[in-house]
């Protein structure tokens, strides 16, 4: 059971190899995918047909179109970045002020916000989309039958998928810098302003600096959460698909290996992240 | 006695910072769900003509197809969490317990890392591993377990697998926040007067333990109700989630008023289940939201 009390050897015996074998199940589909992405065939499915890099590479002349040459791939990657980076921005700057809000402020229903800030987490990510399309439809409707105004952006498009996205991330946010913010050391700020620094200076020079970890944590997180978000997304989406859009439909069609290919730079991409991040958490914790 | 300059200053602060999150939440929460629930309660009886109704509401308990489908997603989406708790827990006993210092921060490390790949990824590997003529069917052919290949997607057990993989990180993560600050003594102690694993398990580790296993069968249950991804790649047309029904609804049939009734009442299922789980267990909401 614990190390500390004696357990038979079949027991350890087994403990190992379920571990072994969950250990298979969490990275099977990963690596499958990994492979498939150079097997030289246009499916990607066995059997193994020797090693090529046309998924990655290819283009209209050698037949096979690779990740670098296919447009509609590489645009929708720079759709997902480019609304990932609004809702980055927006969440960790909204992310922040609620910390400060919650943390510092004294007003009356402070109890009831804090709790609605956590509302938006056990909302499926469907019912968020669906919500804010209708919503945004009666608001454009109302504008165009009274002042007969067409407003572009409260119909399906990015600046719905952002506000769906953003309508959960920043839940996320607000949890971690205010999570940051609860441990900060008061003197620090009252030695400061003892001192003669501004109420302003403070806040520059000593709280954020401070808070600069949580926020950059959850900068990282919001990005990645809004570049893989897909059921808020499905519901919003307009003319720009964004990348998971775009891989679903392509997945339910049959695609080629180039799928393979994006995935895998996916998967290198958010381990960077990830890795990075956790080192740097690492290094403020001491 | 009182400095109005400071008290106003105080005030301007305070609305500066309430500004942002009162937009937030009035502008893609409060208000859209607000506007939902109206949608929801309305009839179409000409063009552009609507009364207040319920037949929304009646046709999803009138329509067989409807509810079935409800209760289906509710009944798999329970499976699914408990399959989860019981693969999961083992691994969140090891490591919290049995490995040691960087072993467990290792190991723990490597059960997060498949999760910051995007969801769309791992479908796609366990479609490539899965269909007809997929890498796991062509080993049953090669191992002459199968004279041909077996299709192994479009079953219930697939969307199970799907759904169980992706919900894992959701279990661990609660579980070995609450093993770790199991003290081992008391299962020395447990041990040292007569009690076998089993009791030990029943009477000390679920105890000390429930509040992970709530937060963490609350969260895996929420997400998987709400799943479309899943379902609806490994599971094909006979997936049958009820998210597909919303979608078909408020996207190819255009029928919002139907869609937002569906939406409310998965909306309605998810917010009973999280709050009979936080009854059952004694505990608050902003707690298991953190734990999570």
């Amino acid at each position: 059971m614990i190390p500390s009390l004696p357990s038979s050897r079949w027991i350890r015996a087994t403990n190992a190899i379920y571990l072994a074998v969950f250990l298979v199940f969490l990275f099977l589909p990963l690596l499958t995918v990994a492979v498939f992405a150079f097997n030289d065939a246009p499916y990607p499915a066995p059997p193994w047909h020797g090693f090529t890099l046309d998924w990655f590479l290819g283009n209209e002349a050698t037949g096979r179109v690779g990740l670098f040459h296919d447009e509609e791939l590489l645009g929708s990657i720079l759709t997902s970045a480019v609304v990932a980076v609004w809702v980055t921005a927006l969440s960790v700057i909204v992310g922040t002020t609620n910390a400060f809000l919650m943390e510092r402020a004294k007003f009356p229903g402070r109890q009831a916000l804090s709790m609605m800030m956590l509302v938006p987490l056990v909302i499926p990510g469907v019912i968020l989309g669906i919500s804010i399309l209708a919503f945004a439809s009666r608001l454009a409707d109302f504008a165009d039958s009274t002042f007969g105004l067409d407003i572009e952006f409260l119909r399906p498009g990015l600046p719905l998928v952002v506000a769906g996205q953003f309508s959960y991330i920043a839940a996320i946010a607000t949890l971690t810098v205010s999570a940051r913010l609860k441990r900060f050391d008061h003197t620090l700020e009252e030695a400061a302003l003892n001192l003669g620094a501004s109420r302003t200076a403070v806040l520059w020079h000593i709280t954020l600096p401070y808070l600069r970890p949580a926020m950059v944590g959850s900068a990282v997180i919001a990005f990645l959460m809004s570049f893989e978000n897909f059921n808020t997304t499905l519901m919003l989406v307009g003319a720009d698909t964004p990348l998971t859009i775009l891989m679903y439909g392509r997945m339910r069609e049959g695609a080629t290996p180039v799928l393979n290919a994006v995935s895998l730079f996916l998967m290198v991409a958010s381990a960077v992240l990830a890795l990075s991040l956790m080192r740097r958490g690492k290094q403020t914790d001491r | 006695m009182i400095d109005t300059g400071q008290n106003l200053r105080g005030r301007a602060v305070l609305l500066l910072l309430l500004a942002p999150a009162v937009l937030w939440l009035l502008l893609t929460i409060i208000l859209p769900h607000a506007d939902l629930a109206m949608v929801s309660i309305r009839e179409r009886v000409a063009p552009r003509e609507y009364v207040t109704s319920l037949a929304q509401y009646r046709t999803f308990f009138t329509e067989p197809l409807y509810w079935h489908v409800f209760v289906r997603t509710a009944l798999v989406s329970a499976v699914s969490t408990l399959i989860t708790l019981l693969i999961a827990f083992p691994v969140a006993w090891t490591i919290a317990k049995i490995a040691q210092g960087r072993k467990a921060t290792l190991l723990f490390l490597v059960c997060l890392i498949p999760f910051w790949v995007s969801e769309t990824v791992r479908t796609l590997g366990w479609m490539i591993l899965l269909r007809e003529s997929g890498v796991l069917p062509a080993l049953l052919v090669k191992l002459g377990i199968a004279a041909a290949p077996p299709e192994l997607l479009y079953h219930d057990a697939t969307i199970l697998v799907g759904l169980v993989y992706t919900s894992l990180l959701f279990m661990v993560v609660p579980l070995v926040n609450s093993l770790e600050t199991l003290d081992n003594s008391l299962i020395e102690a447990a041990y040292d007067l007569g009690a076998g694993a089993f009791s030990v398990l029943r009477d000390i580790v679920i105890p000390h333990a429930a509040p992970g296993i709530t937060a963490g069968c609350i969260v895996v249950f929420m997400l998987t109700l709400g799943n479309y991804l899943t379902p609806n790649l490994l599971g094909g047309t006979s997936s049958q989630w009820f998210t597909e029904q919303i979608y078909n609804q408020f996207i190819t049939r255009f029928n919002w008023e139907q869609g937002a009734a569906f939406g409310f009442l998965l909306l309605g299922l998810s917010t009973t289940i999280v709050w009979l789980g936080l009854k059952a267990s004694g505990q608050r909401f902003a707690d298991v939201m953190r734990r999570a």
